[in-house]
């Protein structure tokens, strides 16, 4: 199949300040890409980007099949919705909707056709007479979907859409746009510094930072593998458990000895990673980390460790303890008997866990 | 010792209060002590202009005219003498307008473009130009007498309409770019970039998105260009002749060329024409002095 978005080494700089550094991306269509990263990692620049609103340095970007380098916006046969909305405040919502048509010339009849189409979509037919001033943030938000969906572009792009919205109706929108994906079947890509909206909407999750790729993949390749702590730490909440440990080999498993409060080193042995230099950080996901009993499996093992702090939180109770020097989180049942100050007996599924090189801070298996 | 202080509380509330009533009482008598004197003067030009030269002879300057005539009215607006002509203000009156009206609409729609350009097409050195256009508004109007009668001259403009209409655009394009820039700057510029998507160019943006949300900084821009060229006396009395003079050139030969008695009926009546276009704009417009026509246009 012919990528819909395809991006060759693409760079961007401002004068000598480089914000983006050889991106190389390329989805399929009906693909939901997610762009995301902490602020000022270049996700939004990338996606201005890839509208032609900014310039690129250098490389190039196709749609479609076609080169799109040097072509203006309007002619990316895009459609994109912004943090802001962007709504144009002396317009009417219908005239918003159609202002784009218009532009174009297409006829009234079909602008019409359209208009309804969208507003029956979107159900926000009653409000086609007011102005953006007199919406909701919730209804502005459809809106301005409604002005991207009247296009039928061949990729849409969103910008942070959601940031604006409280809690309830940023997930109630969230389901929305991954309903709308779904019926559309369109391409997108969407832009978020939210790694839960990146988990939960994407099929395809770029993960940036100081303007270069960390990791492409799908949401379980980027959750379950990530390639570097990076990813690692930025991806998940709470975020995975990061433990400074020393590997040995050991016959044909490995020793992993932990730094413990009390009682000596924890002493981990794991069979299926049998080539670890000595120094390895072992990522481990809070709900890898369960009460003895409570988990079973071929890699999973048992130690002791001294709770410091237990954080009921409804359906689970987090429960932090001190493991090589840091903090560790583990998602426990909500019924667990842990009491600060008392150890317990985890168990670890080593089945799960993630090493890394402390160094250079990449993945090693 | 609640008991005590509850009391004593109620009355030290009580005199505050009654202080407080004093206080505003003080404030509005000084405020109408202001007003006042700030009226005074239209109130004797007006006062002044309804009666007979032998009315203002023998009464007193403040007091109300015994019988009320238009006559000093009449003979403003169409009799009395700048000179050796004795039209009145009529001709000039209309000169005027047919000055300011073209100057003030050009100047405020090229006001609008750059500040447009300035605030949401950034380009290189934009700040520069901008900084540039706002020193040129501190340039005292005298320095520039000599070198724009030359190039008046050198288009052929000199002592015509059309020239002064020229040379306050000029001037004037410092303020209206100033006034049009703080106000766009603080539009988000995600909205251009909507528009861009849209498929609209820049005039098309200018047009459709940007002129319709600008009423409020029109109407502060009108005002100010309206005042500014209606009341300008340096330009006027600089680049006209005698047929292109404005308004106000000719409401000081009134004032100053008339020979024998002092007519100061017809002088307050032909001062008070020559200011009534001016208010007439403020009445007018300050109503649609709106803020926030962007309020909730952006952000949830």
């Amino acid at each position: 199949m012919t990528p819909i978005l395809d991006i060759k080494n693409l760079c961007k700089s401002y004068g000598p300040v480089e914000i983006l550094k050889d991106i190389n991306v390329s989805i399929v269509p009906g693909d939901f890409l997610v762009l995301v990263g902490p602020s000022g990692c270049g996700k939004s620049t990338l996606l201005n980007c890839i509208a032609g609103l900014e310039p690129i340095s250098g490389g190039d970007l196709f749609i479609g099949g076609r080169n799109m380098t040097n072509v203006s916006p309007k002619d990316r046969d895009i459609a994109m919705v912004f943090q802001s909305y962007a709504l144009y405040p002396t317009m009417s919502v219908a005239k918003n909707i159609t202002f784009g048509m218009k532009v174009r010339g297409v006829d009234q009849a079909t602008q019409k056709a359209k208009l309804a189409e969208v507003s029956k979509q979107l159900q926000i037919e009653p409000l086609l007479n007011r102005r953006p001033g007199q919406l909701s943030g919730g209804q502005r938000q459809r809106v301005a979907m409604g002005r991207a969906l009247v296009r039928d572009p061949k990729l849409f792009l969103f910008d942070e859409p959601l940031s604006n919205l409280d809690a309830k109706l940023r997930v109630e929108m969230r389901t929305e746009i991954k309903r709308l994906h779904h019926d559309l079947g369109a391409s997108m890509v969407y832009v978020t510094h939210d790694q839960i909206e990146a988990m939960t909407l994407a099929s395809k999750i770029v993960v940036m930072k100081g303007g270069v790729i960390q990791q492409i993949g799908t949401p379980a390749e980027i959750y379950n593998r990530p390639q570097n702590l990076f990813v690692a730490d930025f991806m998940g909440s709470p975020a995975m458990n990061l433990i400074p440990a020393k590997a040995q080999k050991n016959g044909n498993g490995t020793k992993i000895k932990i730094d413990r409060e009390a009682g000596g080193p924890l002493v981990l042995t794991d069979t299926n990673n049998p080539d670890l230099p000595e120094d390895v950080i072992l990522g481990l996901r809070p709900e890898d980390i369960a009460e003895a009993g409570y988990r079973t499996g071929e890699h999973v093992q048992t130690a002791n460790c001294l709770v410091d702090i237990v954080e009921p939180a409804g359906a689970d109770t987090f429960v932090v303890s001190q493991l090589g020097g840091k903090e560790v989180t583990a998602r426990l049942h909500a019924e667990t008997k842990a009491t600060p100050g008392q150890p317990l007996e985890f168990a670890f599924d080593l089945g799960k866990v993630s090493y890394f090189e402390p160094e250079s801070g990449q993945r090693v298996s | 010792m609640t008991d005590y202080a509850a009391p004593s509380a109620y009355a030290s509330r009580q005199r505050s209060r009654t202080g407080q009533i004093a206080l505003r009482w003080l404030l509005y008598a000084l405020l109408c002590l202001f007003a006042l004197y700030y009226l005074m003067p239209l109130f004797v030009m007006v006062t002044t202009s309804l009666k007979s030269l032998e009315e203002i002879r023998t009464g007193s300057l403040v007091s109300l005219p015994r019988k009320v005539t238009f006559d000093a009215w009449a003979t403003a607006w169409s009799g009395a003498c700048t000179g050796i002509q004795c039209e009145g203000l009529r001709p000039y009156f209309l000169n005027s307008m047919m000055l300011a009206i073209p100057a003030v609409a050009l100047s405020t729609l090229f006001g609008a473009l750059n500040g447009y350009v300035i605030a949401q097409w950034r380009f290189k050195g934009a700040n520069l130009i901008f900084s540039l256009m706002l020193f040129g508004c501190f340039i005292p109007f005298q320095v520039v007498l000599l070198p724009m009668a030359r190039v008046l001259g050198m288009m052929g403009l000199a002592g015509t309409i059309p020239g002064l209409i020229f040379v306050h655009v000029i001037y004037g394009l410092g303020f209206t770019t100033l006034f049009f820039r703080n106000y766009y700057v603080s539009i988000p510029n995600e909205l251009v970039k909507a528009a861009k998507v849209d498929g609209a160019g820049f005039f098309r943006i200018f047009w459709s998105i940007f002129l319709p949300l600008s009423l409020p900084i029109i109407v502060v821009t009108v005002i100010w260009q309206f005042t500014q060229i209606w009341n300008d006396f340096l330009f006027g009395v600089s680049f006209s002749q005698a047929g292109t003079q404005p308004v106000t050139v000719a409401l000081n030969n009134i004032v100053n060329s008339t020979t024998g008695v002092k007519e100061y009926n017809v002088d307050m009546a032909a001062a008070i024409i020559a200011a009534l276009p001016t208010l007439l704009v403020y009445i007018v417009a300050g109503k649609y002095f709106i803020r926030g026509l962007t309020a909730g246009s952006v952000k949830g």
